[in-house]
């Protein structure tokens, strides 16, 4: 179409063989690099932490994106990108490099995890569950011996990882029960799992495991089909009578609730740069197409009534975003706050709803086809609500944290 | 085998900070320029060159290509670039230092501080057998910096390259080239100067480790003076203006009232 044709030079991407039939739609809507709207300069990052930003971008724009809508329409995340993924450094920005991760900090893992959620929504969640959920919980609770056994094919992508919690049977050393909802259950060979060792103890009774697929009473029922996030396997695990060996318990037996809880604040704060990329992406479309189509002569951007939904969704992403900075840069100077890492999570992930669902408005009838991202958008949004915790929960916990400050 | 001791090759890498492709052009309102308040980075066709010389030394492997040093000539923000081109695979930068303010460097300021640079390197260990950059750069289009360096220097150039094949042991590249009835292969003998076309390679993108590794690679900083180039424009931008809107065309009823029309509008059967 030429409306989309920018530049007078020939455009490098025209003279290139044609592109995979998956990136140019029906009705002309071809699938073409957008450029960004992300504020930079409010941003307030480092040169260091732009180029990051940058490299982790680029990545994304190359390998991801071209591949989130046949992600989506397929329900199935492409084996390959696990290693691509791993090449590119991403799966152990927290780690110590001494396990050849990068020795960063969670805001990076944030920016990363923000700037692949703007390429696929899917592909950032499954990614999120494992460099932080899994990776990142055994970086800080394992010992030296499962560190070195586990850490390396998950930092490279070999592996995958998964995270699950939820009420199991008794029994210290035999796990059974089920699991729901896990991401990457599918596909994972390393999974944290916590499990009630002592149910009599309630919290005190909770220990954290390390599991492998190949143990004897662990197995996986089939992936979900969901409404959203889909090509991010989720699925069912059960364990009838699961052995665990001793030596895969992580942290130690019926410590395990210190271990979830903190690592919940740091899932938290870091899933919160899934509805900051989600909301980038969405705005990005909406803001380009509404100056592309015309109506009674004009942009319809310039309308006054699409001007508010433009300044309405800039507005939203910004405020959301610099909460979810300012909480990820404090994690990084050791200030983990609950209530700040919940409410990050909380108020990025409701704003990414609205900002997404104004973005599909936004495309008028054309929002509502499929050929176009926005549908995809909201739908990837939508599972922050009720993934990694839900709104109700972040809710009663923030308030639950200032009873506490006020309790005599 | 080579009558004298194998030397190996030094290649070098000239690169551009240009505005990123992605961009949309916004003519400034005196309409001498674009508005440069946006998104730069490497120029594609060198991010192309940079990956050339790469992708040489993992074909000929070290024992044949010695070292890749990238330089550019701009203001302190072009450090970023040369921090990309060490990420990717080069061993070694240089940044020829200009002021903010300065404007942009012409083509042929530009050849003539790569010649400089290629003197200083001198006839030894460091001598550049290679000078591989990218054919145009997309700000100015102008497409000449390579072709002025090699006749500067006296070298064999093969331009608008879509591959190159060195061959070591005979001091030759032999470069196909793309032209508008198709490809055009040429034997050129070392030195060359070889600027890439856009089917050269898909260049690789920065990995992490790379870009932090990076930060540890050298970055030789010069000035001007250091190397006697005058960098006075000798051209004077007039006017630069956006193109011309398109304007809807118009049904013809049959062919007579096509032909009719071609020849209103002086179109000529050859």
């Amino acid at each position: 179409m030429s409306t989309f044709l920018r530049r007078a030079v020939p455009n490098l991407r025209q003279l290139k063989p044609l592109p995979k039939q998956s990136s140019i739609l029906r009705n002309g809507a071809i699938q073409r690099r957008l450029v960004s709207t992300y504020n930079a300069d409010v941003a307030g990052l480092t040169d260091e932490e732009v180029e990051f930003r940058n490299a982790v971008t680029d990545f994304a724009e190359k390998e991801i994106a071209p591949r989130a809508a046949e992600i989506d329409r397929t329900n199935t995340f492409p084996s390959d990108v696990w290693e691509k993924l791993g090449s590119m450094g991403l799966l152990g920005i927290t780690v110590s490099p001494k396990y050849d991760g990068l020795g960063l900090g969670y805001f990076q893992h944030t920016l990363a995890m923000e700037a692949l959620s703007t390429a696929s929504g899917s592909v950032a969640l499954s990614y999120g569950a494992h460099s932080n959920l899994c990776v990142n919980q055994i970086h800080r609770h394992g010992t030296e011996e499962q560190k070195a056994k586990y850490l390396p094919d998950l930092i490279s992508g070999a592996k995958v990882g998964s995270l699950a919690m939820s009420e199991t049977g008794s029994g210290s050393d035999v796990l059974n029960g089920n699991k729901f909802w896990i991401t990457n259950g599918p596909v994972a060979s390393t999974l944290v799992v916590y499990a009630k060792t002592s149910p009599d103890k309630g919290s005190k009774g909770i220990t954290a495991f390390i599991i492998e697929r190949g143990f004897k009473g662990f197995s996986t029922s089939q992936k979900l089909d969901k409404f959203g996030m889909r090509g991010s396997d989720t699925c069912e695990l059960v364990f009838e009578d699961c052995e665990v060996p001793e030596a895969n318990v992580l942290g130690q037996v019926d410590r395990g609730a210190a271990v979830l809880m903190s690592g919940l604040d740091l899932e938290r704060i870091v899933l919160s740069g899934g509805p900051l990329g989600l909301m980038q992406a969405a705005f990005d479309y909406a803001v380009e197409y509404v100056h592309d189509r015309k109506q009674f002569g004009q942009p319809i951007g310039t309308f006054q009534l699409m001007q508010a939904k433009l300044a309405d969704m800039y507005t939203k992403l910004s405020a959301s975003r610099a909460y979810v900075y300012a909480v990820a840069k404090a994690c990084d100077q050791g200030k983990v706050s609950r209530k700040d890492c919940a409410g990050a999570i909380l108020y990025s992930t409701e704003k990414a709803v609205e900002v997404t669902m104004e973005g599909m408005q936004c495309l008028g009838g054309n929002g509502y086809i499929n050929d176009y991202p926005m549908g995809r958008l909201l739908r990837d949004a939508r599972l922050y609500t009720v993934g990694a915790g839900t709104q109700e929960i972040r809710r009663m916990l923030i308030g639950r944290e200032f009873n506490e400050q006020f309790k005599h | 085998m080579r009558p004298s001791a194998a030397r190996l090759l030094n290649i070098l890498v000239p690169v551009k900070r240009a505005v990123d492709y992605s961009v949309k052009i916004r003519v400034n309102p005196q309409q001498t320029g674009i508005d440069t308040n946006v998104k730069h980075s490497m120029n594609p066709f060198d991010e192309i060159a940079v990956e050339e010389a790469i992708r040489l030394r993992e074909t000929l492997g070290a024992s044949v290509v010695k070292s890749i040093k990238a330089v550019t000539i701009g203001p302190p923000k072009s450090v970023d670039i040369l921090r990309t081109a060490l990420a990717v695979g080069a061993d070694s930068a240089v940044h020829v230092a200009l002021p903010e303010s300065a404007p942009s460097p012409e083509p042929l300021a530009v050849a003539k501080t790569l010649q400089a640079l290629i003197k200083k390197a001198g006839d030894g260990e460091s001598k550049v057998d290679m000078v591989i950059l990218g054919k145009q750069a997309i700000d100015d289009d102008l497409g000449v910096t390579g072709q002025m360096l090699a006749g500067l220097l006296g070298w064999s150039q093969a331009t608008f390259a879509s591959k190159v094949e060195v061959d070591e042991g005979k001091g030759e590249v032999v470069v196909t080239r793309e032209i508008d009835g198709g490809g055009e292969e040429v034997r050129c003998k070392l030195p060359v100067v070889i600027t890439t076309d856009l089917r050269l390679n898909e260049p690789r993108y920065a990995s992490l480790p790379n870009i932090m590794k990076a930060k540890k690679k050298p970055v030789e900083k010069l000035s001007p003076e250091d190397l006697g180039v005058d960098y006075t424009p000798q051209l004077e931008t007039l006017k630069v203006t956006e193109p011309p809107k398109r304007v809807g065309g118009g049904k013809v009823a049959s062919v007579e009232e096509l032909v009719a029309k071609l020849k209103e509008a002086g179109v000529t059967a050859a």
